[in-house]
């Protein structure tokens, strides 16, 4: 159902982003480093509360016109930023709640795999194919 | 009956066989199971019989003409002689002698294991005998014999098959081994006949996957180990002759293959069941020398259970696909059926159960990396690899027992907690491991760092002696090891009154090499001859030099001529450099009582990191050296100056006398 799906490292730096409609990659690009400090606004509210996946997902971070941004930041502090298109009005907000605890599996996956270094890009074809999954949805 | 006998006996003589005859008889032989004796199987060589479809009237008379009835058994020339009858028979000859030396086509057999040789190689009946129907079958028949022939030696072979190893050049294999994809398909539904399944039920799978296994993996040399490459090229050389039997190959894994991987398992991981830790496997995997992503790929595809480690069967599926990879196939984006862990685990069950009970594959890692090394290095490397996998091993073993006890952390409690369930198969627990590990895993990267911390603490196992921390006597190690010079072996004989520095020890050494009787650089006991002799220089010497300046502690040394303190004065300059690199070196270098200090050093002076101390050592060594050689050009000066002096006296004094003379 996502328009773009990225997954930001704990420095802030990009892990993987990937967006559907290519040729609007700038856009969502920058949509994603904005929402960053949405983030970053919210991890410091949340406070000192751990391993609770309810505070894990961060929701809603802010809508614009064209879609919505949602946010979702692991215990290590990577972070998970979906967009997708308000056109969608039907996603429920357990919707994405499940697509981000897909998207954070497969990124554990990712991290149990000895050859993968924290901090590289991430480039496991399981990773892509559940991102894929995901955005494949939207059409 | 006599003249039967006669002619049987020579009938072996009479027979001429052109090659395919020959070719064919011989691969009908093995087929026979000729055991060491040359007997042939009879329950065979009967089948063989039936199926070519005579009828049993003119199987008897082939047996008695032969001269198997006589003889109680098939022996090759009975059993040559019969195949000539045979085709004599099925040709419509009379069944006689006369008969074999006909040029006949050869025998066909219907029905028999051996079908698409038959299919191939028997000349319908108005052929001549030679003719094999087309150019493509006669590539049949030397593929039949070998195969023939691989499988009589397919046992020796299973030792001493090591698939990828060889030296032999891979690349101009690989089009054999497409030829020999061709040829498999064409011959699917008999390979799974050409096996003898009656003798050995796994062999089946032995032979399905070993052609397999010399398809993938003939090509490449560049995995595996060394030793195994030589004693195999030749063997791979007749699987590369061999077809491909099965189809979805790349994918199977043989018996060998499993072996091997049992081994490299035990390598790294003694206990079977257990897990190899994904620092581990990724050590060992990354000397395969393959691209991270690639690797990355291979793990995803393997660990199934996402655990981040990998049982056995999860081992052999990487494995696998790792030569696979190397062989030249490209990764598969799933896990293909055969390579399933489940599956793994049934054809572990297929072989003989003591196999199964104990680790069959040990991997050895350091032959997998470091493939494309030269022979020596890998050889060199696996002793040095295998003992830092013992450690790893060890120490995680350590570790998986006292972090259970000790940590409090959940993570690692959970990660522990997964790992007895590991033997049980993957896929039940799955969800189970995902649910527990999930939690836990989203810090997982610090996982690995805690084990490895908690490695350390666990004393490591015995070291060798013979290094030492940095605040042991490093030098004197080195010193001790070397004992190339003189000097350094001095050391080792610490004699209680020997002074404490060894600048002095040197000097006092070399001293006495300067005097010609000495011989040079002898071991420790000629110090103390040479200390004795010191004392008498020193005291021939004493009118002469100053004292020594070094408040050289023993008091042998104190009065020691300008020697020692040349040489100490010598040998403190090369220090200079050595007390630069390393501080505590010139401390250990003073410090006397080696041996005493070596058996107290038990410290794992291995965390010193070895090129240090190799440098270090290098150092040192070289410093000696020049001590040494110094400290030779300096008695050697020293006694020319003590000629002269007494030239100078003796001169003197006569020039003393000469002087009343002159004067008056």
């Amino acid at each position: 159902m996502a328009v773009c799906i990225a997954v930001i490292a704990k420095e802030n730096y990009p892990l993987y982003i990937r967006s559907v409609p290519t040729q609007n990659e700038l856009k969502f690009h920058y949509t994603v480093h904005t929402s960053l400090d949405v983030v970053e606004e919210k991890i410091s509210a949340v406070g000192k509360a751990l391993g609770d996946q309810r505070e894990l997902y961060l929701g809603l971070l802010y809508p614009t016109e064209d879609y919505k941004v949602y946010g979702y930041v692991t215990n290590s502090k990577v972070k998970f930023v979906i967009v997708v298109d308000s056109s969608n009005t039907s996603l429920r907000d357990n919707e994405i709640r499940s697509m981000f605890r897909k998207l954070h599996n497969s990124f554990t996956d990712v991290m149990c795999n000895p050859f993968h270094n924290p901090g590289d890009p991430i480039q496991s074809k399981a990773f892509d194919g559940i991102v894929s999954g995901m955005m494949v949805q939207t059409g | 009956m006599d003249q039967q006998e006669s002619a049987a006996a020579s009938a072996g003589s009479f027979i001429s066989l052109n090659e395919h005859e020959q070719r064919y008889y011989s691969g009908l032989h093995s087929l026979c199971q000729a055991d060491t004796s040359g007997k042939l199987s009879s329950g065979k060589v009967a089948e063989l019989f039936k199926a070519s479809q005579l009828p049993p009237e003119s199987l008897h008379k082939v047996t008695e003409v032969c001269g198997a009835k006589r003889l109680g058994f098939f022996g090759t020339p009975q059993f040559y002689v019969a195949l000539k009858l045979l085709a004599a028979a099925q040709s419509g000859l009379p069944i006689r002698l006369e008969s074999v030396t006909a040029n006949l086509p050869l025998p066909r057999f219907v029905g028999l294991q051996n079908d698409p040789e038959m299919r191939y190689t028997t000349v319908p009946p108005g052929v001549d005998g030679q003719g094999l129907p087309a150019p493509g079958s006669a590539s049949w028949t030397p593929a039949d014999r070998t195969t023939f022939r691989h499988l009589e030696s397919s046992v020796d072979k299973k030792e001493s098959w090591s698939p990828p190893r060889s030296p032999c050049s891979s690349p101009p294999r690989s089009p054999m081994n497409y030829r020999s994809y061709s040829y498999s398909k064409q011959r699917n539904g008999t390979d799974p006949q050409m096996v003898y399944e009656s003798k050995h039920p796994s062999r089946p799978i032995v032979q399905l996957e070993q052609h397999s296994s010399p398809s993938n993996y003939g090509t490449k040399a560049t995995v595996e180990h060394p030793v195994i490459v030589r004693a195999s090229s030749s063997d791979r050389l007749d699987h590369q002759g061999l077809v491909d039997y099965s189809d979805d190959d790349p994918w199977r894994i043989t018996e060998e293959q499993l072996e091997y991987y049992t081994n490299q398992f035990k390598s790294l991981q003694p206990d079977l069941s257990a897990l190899i830790l994904g620092s581990v496997a990724k050590n060992f995997f990354t000397k395969s020398k393959l691209p991270i992503p690639e690797l990355s790929h291979i793990w995803e595809l393997s660990d199934v259970d996402r655990d981040g480690a990998l049982t056995f069967s999860e081992f052999c599926t990487a494995f696998h696909l790792i030569v696979a990879r190397k062989n030249g196939y490209p990764l598969p984006e799933s896990l293909p059926p055969t390579l399933r862990p489940g599956f793994i685990q049934q054809e572990a069950d297929i072989p003989d159960t003591p196999e199964s009970a104990e680790p069959l594959i040990v991997f050895e890692d350091a032959e997998l990396r470091s493939s494309q090394l030269d022979q020596n290095i890998i050889e060199r490397l696996q002793p040095s690899i295998a003992t830092t996998k013992q450690d790893l091993k060890e120490e995680s073993c350590q570790q998986d027992t006292t972090v259970m006890m000790t940590t409090p952390q959940q993570k690692q409690t959970l990660r522990l907690d997964a790992f007895p369930q590991r033997p049980e198969p993957p896929q039940d627990l799955d969800p189970q491991l995902k649910t527990k590990t999930r939690p836990r895993s989203y810090s997982s990267t610090s996982i690995e760092d805690a084990m490895k911390k908690a490695e350390e603490p666990p004393t490591p196992p015995p070291r060798p002696q013979k290094t030492h921390s940095r605040a042991s006597s490093l030098d004197l190690n080195k010193l001790f090891q070397q004992g190339a010079i003189g000097v350094k072996s001095g050391w080792l004989p610490p004699p209680p009154a020997l002074p404490p520095r060894p600048t002095t020890s040197q000097v006092s050494h070399f001293a006495p090499e300067k005097t010609p009787q000495n011989k040079v650089q002898q071991p420790n006991f000629a110090d103390f001859s040479h200390f004795r002799e010191e004392e008498e220089n020193r005291v021939k010497v004493e009118e002469q030099g100053p004292r020594s300046r070094f408040g050289l502690s023993t008091e042998d040394l104190s009065g020691t001529s300008k020697q020692d303190l040349i040489g100490a004065s010598h040998s403190q300059a090369p220090q200079k450099p050595v007390r630069r690199k390393y501080h505590p070196e010139p401390q250990n270098l003073e410090s006397v009582p080696p041996p005493a200090m070596f058996p107290s050093h038990t410290k794992p002076a291995q965390k010193l990191p070895s090129r240090q101390k190799r440098e270090i050592q290098m150092a040192i060594r070289k410093n000696k050296e020049t001590n040494a050689v110094l400290t030779r050009l300096n008695s050697e000066l020293q006694q020319q100056l003590k000629v002269v002096h007494q030239e100078r006296v003796t001169l003197e004094s006569q020039l003393d006398l000469l002087r009343p003379l002159a004067s008056t």
